[in-house]
C-alpha cells in the first residue's frame, strides 16, 4: 500500500539539454527565493524614497528604471538615487550575502550551529589587517583593503581551527569560547594601533570599524563584487561537499571525500567572503548565524538550496538594517553594525540556550 | 567480486599501539563478523582495513590495489564503510541521506544523473525504506534509521561493506531486523559484508565467518560451529560457559556462567584447567588509549 506510492523526491533537478551538468536543489528553493527577492526590491523602493531629500515612489521606480529622462528633476533625481542612496543599499545586499555565506559554510565545515565569522573573530583579524594598513599606509585604494582582510581573517581562521579542533571535530562551546578569546586580544590589539595612529587614520577606521555601510560609493560596490563573483559560485557547486561533511568525518570519508582538502577549500571560500565583506563595510556581526539558521528552516539542510536561499536572505537582512539603522534615530544614523547586533545577539543567546545540552 | 587482505599491518592512535603485524583475509562474498571483548581492537581493525586509519605498518590490498594508493571516489565505489552511531543533521530526509551515497560516482558538474537517481530509488526498496523517504532522519525509530544509513552505503553501489557496531544501541528486535537485512544484502545481491558486532551470539548465527580477538590479537577465525568452543570464549572474553546448538538455527549459542549460576561440572572444562589468561601488554594500552 504505501510501497506503492509514487517516490517523489523533496528536490528538482537542474539538467540542461546538451550540457555536461545536473544539479539538484530542494523543492522549495524558487519559491523562497522569489519571495525573498520580491521582499528585497520592496525594501529597496522604500529605503530610496526614505531620506532628506523628498521623492515620490513613483519618481524612485521610474530613476531605477531610467523611464523619467524628460522630468524636470531628472538631474537630481539620479543624483540622489544613483550617487548617494543606491550603492550603499546595494553594497548592504552583497556585504549580507557574503557574511551569510561565509557563516553556512563555517557551520557547515564544522558541523557547529553556533559558529559565525564574527563570533569566531575572524571578522576582527580582518579588521585588524585592514586597520594596519590605514594606519601605517595613507589613501589605501578599496581594492586593496580586501586582501590585507584576508590575510588577517585566514591567519586568524587558522588558528582558531589549531585552537579548537580536537580529533573528530569541535564542541561548539569550545569553538565560541576560543573564538571571543581570539576576539578580545585581537580587539585590544586594534585600540592599541589606533591609540598610537594619526588622528584623521584612527578616525576613518575606527568609523570603519563599528561595521557601517554609509558615505560607501560604487567603488567599494565593485570591490566585494569581484570576490562575490568568483567565491559564491565557487560555495554553491562545493554545497555536495558540505552536505557530506555534515555526515560527519568517517562517513564523509568513506564516501570518498578528501577531508582535509575539501575542508581546507572550503574555509579558504568562507575566510574570503568574510573578509571582502569586511574590507568594505567593517565588522558586521550576526548575519553569517542568523542567516543559515531561517534558511535551514525554509529549505531544510542541504547545502544545495541552504547557501543561494541563505545568501538572498543576508542580503535583504543588511539592506532592511540599514533602512532600519537610518530610520531609527533620524536625522543622525545607527551604524548598520549595530542594527544587527540588536537583532543577532537575541538570537544567538536564544541558539545558546537551545544548544546547552549539547 | 573483491578481495580484502590485510598483509602485517600495525595500527596505531598517537602513541598506543593497538594492532601490531596482522594478517587478515576478508572471503569474498561472505560475512564475517569481528567479535572480542572491549578494548580488543575490533573497531580499529575494521577502521584501518577501510582507509579510515592509516597503518603505520603493512598495507591493505583490495584485489591487487593498495587501498592507500587508490584515489579515494575509486575505492568509495568498491569498499562503502558505516561507521559506529553515525549522526544526520538535524532535518535531512532519508531521501536526501541515501541520496548522498552516490557522492564517488559524481563530480563537479555532473552532480544528479539519472542514473544515481535509479540506484537511490532501489537503496530506499531494498531496505524498505521507501514509505518513509520524505521523513526526516531524526524522526525515525532507531531501526528505521539504521536502515536508512545501510540504505546510504548501498547507494554507494561497492561490493564490500565494513559495518562497525551496526546493531549497538538498537532494541532486539531492531538488531534482528538490521541483521536480517545485510544476510539478504548478502545472499541475494552478493555483498561482502564485515562487521564489528558485540553480540557472540548474532556472530555466530549471522556470519560465516567469525574473527575473535583480544588484545590486538586474532585469537581464532573460521567458521562459527568451529570457532566457538567453550575454551575460545573463555580465552577471549573471561567468562565461563556452555555452548549449546542454537534451537533455532543449529549454530552454536553461547550461554554464559555467571558468579552464582555456574554450569554443570562435565561441561565446565576451561575452569577445571584453572587458569586464567594474562592480560597482555597490548590489552592495557589499548583500553588506556579509548
Amino acid at each position: 500500500m504505501a510501497a506503492e506510492k509514487q517516490l517523489r523526491p523533496s528536490w528538482i533537478t537542474i539538467r540542461p539539454r546538451g550540457l555536461n551538468f545536473s544539479y539538484k536543489l530542494d523543492r522549495r528553493v524558487p519559491l523562497v527565493a522569489l519571495g525573498i527577492i520580491a521582499f528585497t526590491l520592496v525594501v529597496l523602493v522604500v529605503s530610496i524614497n526614505y531620506g532628506q531629500y523628498n521623492m515620490s515612489v513613483g519618481d524612485v521606480v521610474q530613476t531605477l528604471l531610467g523611464l523619467n529622462r524628460d522630468h524636470p528633476d531628472y538631474r537630481n533625481f539620479t543624483l540622489v538615487v544613483h550617487t548617494f542612496r543606491l550603492p550603499r543599499i546595494v553594497l548592504a545586499f552583497l556585504v549580507g550575502m557574503a557574511l551569510a555565506v561565509s557563516g553556512t559554510i563555517m557551520q557547515g565545515i564544522t558541523r557547529n550551529a553556533l559558529a559565525d565569522p564574527y563570533l569566531l573573530g575572524v571578522s576582527s583579524g580582518a579588521g585588524l589587517a585592514a586597520v594596519a594598513l590605514i594606519v601605517w599606509l595613507k589613501d589605501v585604494p578599496a581594492y586593496v583593503l580586501p586582501w590585507a582582510a584576508f590575510a588577517g581573517a585566514l591567519i586568524t581562521a587558522v588558528a582558531i581551527y589549531a585552537l579548537a579542533w580536537k580529533g573528530e571535530g569541535s564542541s561548539p562551546i569550545r569553538l565560541i569560547l576560543v573564538g571571543i578569546a581570539l576576539e578580545a586580544v585581537l580587539a585590544s590589539v586594534t585600540t592599541i594601533m589606533l591609540l598610537f595612529g594619526q588622528i584623521n587614520d584612527v578616525q576613518q577606521a575606527y568609523v570603519w570599524l563599528t561595521g557601517s555601510v554609509y558615505g560607501r560609493n560604487w567603488e567599494h560596490v565593485y570591490a566585494i563584487g569581484g570576490w562575490l563573483l568568483v567565491f559564491l559560485p565557487a560555495a554553491i557547486l562545493m554545497a555536495r561537499q558540505l552536505n557530506t561533511l555534515g555526515l560527519g568525518d568517517a562517513t564523509a570519508k568513506g564516501l570518498g571525500l578528501r577531508i582535509e582538502w575539501q575542508r581546507g577549500l572550503l574555509l579558504i571560500i568562507s575566510v574570503a567572503l568574510a573578509a571582502a565583506a569586511v574590507a568594505v563595510a567593517g565588522t558586521i556581526g550576526f548575519v553569517g548565524l542568523v542567516a543559515p539558521h531561517v534558511t535551514r528552516r525554509l529549505v531544510g539542510p542541504s547545502h544545495e538550496g541552504l547557501v543561494p536561499i541563505s545568501a538572498l536572505f543576508g542580503g535583504a537582512l543588511l539592506v532592511l538594517a540599514d533602512l532600519i539603522g537610518r530610520w531609527v534615530i533620524a536625522p543622525s544614523e545607527l551604524p548598520i553594525g549595530i542594527v544587527t547586533a540588536m537583532i543577532g545577539a537575541p538570537y544567538f543567546m536564544y541558539l545558546l540556550y537551545r544548544s546547552r545540552n549539547r | 567480486m573483491s578481495e580484502l587482505n590485510a598483509h602485517d599491518i600495525t595500527l596505531a592512535y598517537e602513541n598506543a599501539t593497538i594492532i601490531q603485524k596482522m594478517r587478515l583475509t576478508i572471503p569474498t562474498g561472505k560475512i564475517t563478523a569481528l567479535v572480542g571483548p572491549n578494548g580488543c581492537g575490533k573497531s580499529t581493525l575494521l577502521r584501518g582495513i577501510s582507509r579510515l586509519l592509516k597503518p603505520r605498518a603493512g598495507s591493505v590490498v583490495l584485489d591487487s590495489d593498495d587501498i592507500w594508493r587508490l584515489p579515494t571516489k575509486a575505492l568509495a565505489k568498491r569498499l562503502g564503510i558505516l561507521p559506529q552511531g553515525p549522526v544526520a543533521p538535524e532535518g535531512l530526509t532519508v531521501h536526501e541521506l541515501v541520496a548522498q551515497g552516490r557522492y564517488p560516482h559524481q563530480s563537479w558538474f555532473q552532480q544528479w544523473s539519472p542514473e544515481d537517481e535509479r540506484i537511490t530509488r532501489e537503496a530506499l526498496e531494498i531496505t524498505h525504506i521507501a514509505e518513509f523517504a520524505d521523513r526526516a532522519v531524526d524522526t525515525l525509530s532507531g531501526g528505521q534509521r539504521q536502515r536508512a544509513w545501510i540504505a546510504m552505503t548501498l547507494a554507494q553501489d561497492s561490493d564490500l561493506i565494513l559495518l562497525d557496531e551496526p546493531t549497538t544501541f538498537l532494541d532486539l528486535a531492531y538488531q534482528i531486523e538490521v541483521l536480517d537485512l545485510l544476510q539478504d544484502l548478502n545472499l541475494e545481491r552478493g555483498k561482502t559484508i564485515v562487521m564489528v558486532l558485540h553480540d557472540l551470539n548474532q556472530a555466530c548465527r549471522y556470519a560465516d565467518r567469525v574473527v575473535a580477538m583480544r588484545g590486538g590479537q586474532i585469537m581464532a577465525q573460521g567458521a562459527p560451529d568451529q570457532v566457538v568452543t567453550e575454551k575460545m570464549v573463555h580465552e577471549v572474553f573471561e567468562i565461563g560457559c556452555r555452548v549449546i546448538a542454537d534451537p533455532v538455527t543449529g549454530k552454536p549459542l553461547v550461554v554464559p556462567e555467571s558468579r552464582r549460576r555456574h554450569a554443570t561440572p562435565t561441561t565446565d572444562v576451561v575452569r577445571q584447567n584453572g587458569h586464567r589468561p594474562n592480560t597482555n601488554h597490548v590489552e592495557k594500552v589499548a583500553d588506556a588509549a579509548r
